[in-house]
């Protein structure tokens, strides 16, 4: 198993997808986000830890720009996109987000039908030509997500009325719905139990070979088992960012191998 | 520290001694809790009193009114009489006013007396007083509308008058006809044996839901429709103009106002229309719509308007109360998605946040529809007798009265009967109330219903 994921870390990963540099995020007179660089490759899990409050969720939340709909966030520095600088004024941040997907902390499924949800971001996007057209959109989305088998048959059936693991694979199929180039996961897992982690985690894998995923996570070893990548964030620094194996066996850092080892966090 | 503990210094009672055993503390706020109980029943007792008490006397005082005594007879309509000139004309049979048809009626009258083999020392005349004044003017108007009856007898069931009908509704005695210019014991007399012949009848009769309103001397013919349709008119009015206006300023204010000493200035302002005392919107009414806008007074399009400044509010605040009820997540989700802001609010948003916004208007509508303070001032207190056109005829600009300005208006009135009116248009204001209430809980959980 080890063996194996050393061998998937091997994968070149040479094409940077997203290239942040000194990004500065300001919540009022709250400095949250200190002089952030960093370079996130294609098709690759990077992790972001880090004890709460560090500041991962609000830098992940700059990678498509939801901290615009909080008021007094204000955000600095450059923060490019397959060479395209996302913060230039001539952007928009919904057609940004129709190419940077998102899932939140908590499974938000819309009150509607199963279709509906997925079939949400293809209709205001116009990607379906037709309604067989969209049909089909939505088995590869619910496919993709691993919920396929379990909703077929109750396509129909409300969205929130699924179990909570259910919920949030509806979430990511209704995210790769759009077809995104980058998926940003906020702590996907953290309101689910076990067996549900396990089946999201899975997912997340398979999501590497289309997608450059991003995940924020509580979780020292869910980082471990699902990212190629980890960045340890800390009081809003990047502290250390490297491959996911030499972080955990090997950190450069005091502050990181404290946290990593129990000591803070 | 141990020796502190052994020597007692912790105070007896939490803790401590039986379970089994109520302490001082425990039995002391059973007791007032206990108390509580009790207080909180009386005030729900007494309001349920309250409001029973409110409820029989309005329905005992009021469920008369739909209730009407008529009498029936053949009236031979002469064209001699009605239609000198011959010709069927429309102007010149209106030349004979009602003191042509009221000959008419009292023959009409002598001739049931007579084919029912009353006797009687009454007059014709004094018997034509058993007769609503009403009842002729009703006669003449179904023949100038109609021509072709002239020349033939026809049925009619014409209403009694105030005195007669009140004395079968508990109202007149024989005692109190003794004193009463109005009425005399014989008249009643007359009226008791047409009863037993059969030809007066009292029963069900919906012209009080129908007919215009009648003058101080006829309370028999006051009926409430004019009223009706002015009220429906202005919920049309304001239901049109303050739902639309209500939501979309506060889905700008909620979802899309930037946060800033304006939209906080607005808050506030809005919190303050809300209780500002409604004659005062009646004012303003008055000043702005009649007197600078140059619209007609009492027309319905001016009790519509204003009556949708006093709603705004209850509407605007409840809408903002069911926006801000919807979870963050949801708008997040639509956002993260791809969805712009006005996608995000009116595809996900705002489905959400119907039933509340649907309860707030029709609670406001409610409000509205009972409100009586401004129309005053905008002359919706008038006598009006004629029916408003239909809206697409222009009928929001004719004259119109509302149904809680007609309760006002009939309360002034002198004859005792008119108390009967005003209860009886008290219980349809009533019944309007509960119809909106019921759809305003029924809509709620359709719409929650969903899934």
């Amino acid at each position: 198993m080890n063996d194996m994921r050393h061998m998937e870390r091997a994968v070149r990963v040479d094409t940077t997808k997203i290239a942040a540099r000194d990004v500065q995020v300001f919540y009022g007179d709250t400095h949250a986000i200190k002089n952030v660089s960093v370079d996130i490759p294609d098709k690759t899990v990077t992790a972001f830890i880090g004890p709460s409050g560090c500041g991962k969720s609000t830098f992940l939340r700059c990678l498509n720009r939801m901290n615009d709909t909080i008021s007094t966030a204000r955000v600095e520095g450059h923060i490019e996109i397959d060479g395209e600088d996302i913060y230039d004024r001539r952007v928009d941040p919904v057609q940004l987000r129709a190419k940077v997907g998102m899932v939140f902390q908590k499974p938000n499924p819309f009150p509607k039908s199963i279709y509906d949800n997925v079939a949400y971001g293809p209709r205001i996007h116009g990607l379906a030509r037709d309604r067989a057209d969209l049909d089909g959109i939505v088995e590869k989305a619910l496919r993709r997500a691993a919920l396929w088998e379990e909703v077929k048959d109750r396509l129909s059936a409300a969205g929130t009325g699924l179990s909570g693991g259910q919920q949030q694979r509806l979430c990511i199929a209704r995210a790769v719905a759009t077809s995104p180039e980058i998926l940003l996961m906020d702590e996907p897992c953290s309101a689910l139990d076990p067996i549900a982690t396990d089946q999201v985690e899975n997912l997340i894998h398979e999501l590497r070979e289309n997608y450059s995923v991003v995940i924020v996570t509580h979780s020292m070893s869910q980082a471990s088992r699902v990212s190629q990548k980890t960045a340890y964030f800390h009081l809003g620094e990047l502290v250390e960012y490297g491959e996911t194996g030499q972080i955990f066996t090997n950190p450069q850092d005091m502050r990181t191998e404290n946290y990593i080892t129990g000591r803070i966090g | 520290m141990t020796d502190a503990t052994a020597s007692g210094a912790v105070p007896s009672g939490a803790g401590q001694g039986s379970l089994l055993a109520k302490d001082q503390r425990t039995a002391k706020r059973n007791a007032a809790e206990g108390r509580f109980k009790i207080y909180g029943l009386i005030a729900v007792c007494i309001g349920i009193a309250a409001l029973v008490l409110l409820l029989t006397s309005i329905l005992t005082s009021g469920l008369s009114a739909f209730r009407q005594t008529t009498i029936a007879m053949q009236v031979t309509l002469d064209a001699e009489r009605l239609d000198p000139s011959g010709v069927r004309d429309y102007d010149e049979m209106a030349k004979v006013t009602t003191f042509g048809y009221a000959p008419l009626l009292r023959d009409g009258l002598q001739a049931t007396i007579a084919a029912a083999g009353i006797e009687t020392e009454l007059d014709p005349g004094d018997a034509m007083e058993l007769i609503s004044d009403e009842s002729v003017a009703q006669l003449r108007n179904r023949v100038l509308n109609n021509p072709d009856l002239i020349g033939q007898t026809i049925e009619v069931n014409v209403l009694a008058s105030g005195r007669i009908d009140g004395f079968y509704k508990g109202r007149v005695s024989y005692a109190s006809a003794e004193l009463d210019s109005n009425i005399s014991p014989e008249q009643l007399q007359l009226a008791e044996a047409l009863e037993e012949r059969g030809a007066l009848k009292t029963g069900l009769d919906w012209r009080f839901l129908t007919a215009p309103d009648a003058s101080d001397t006829r309370p028999e013919a006051a009926g409430l429709g004019v009223a009706i349709i002015g009220s429906a008119y202005m919920m049309l009015i304001v239901l049109v103009l303050a739902l639309p206006i209500g939501v979309a300023a506060s889905i700008y204010l909620e979802e899309f106002a930037p946060q800033n000493r304006w939209t906080d200035l607005i808050e506030v302002n809005i919190s303050n229309l809300a209780a500002v005392p409604s004659i005062v919107f009646g004012i303003l009414g008055l000043a702005i719509f009649i007197n600078f806008a140059g619209l007609p007074q009492s027309a319905p399009i001016v009790g519509g308007l204003v009556l949708t400044l006093m709603t705004l509010p209850t509407i605007i605040i409840a809408t903002r109360a069911a926006l801000k009820a919807v979870p963050p997540s949801i708008r997040d989700a639509a956002l993260g998605l791809g969805a712009s802001k006005m996608q995000s609010v009116f595809h996900h948003v705002l489905p959400l946040a119907m039933p509340g916004i649907l309860t707030g208007t029709i609670i406001g509508l409610a409000q509205a529809l009972g409100e009586t303070a401004p129309l005053l001032l905008i002359g919706m207190v008038a006598f009006v007798r004629e029916y408003p056109d239909t809206p697409l005829d222009g009928g929001f600009f004719d004259p119109a009265t509302a149904l809680p300005v007609q309760v006002f208006n009939w309360t002034q009135r002198s004859d005792p009967a008119f108390v009967e009116r005003a209860s009886g248009a008290i219980i349809v204001l009533l019944a309007f109330l509960l119809l909106m209430n019921l759809t305003a809980i029924f809509l709620r959980r359709r719409f929650e219903r969903r899934w």
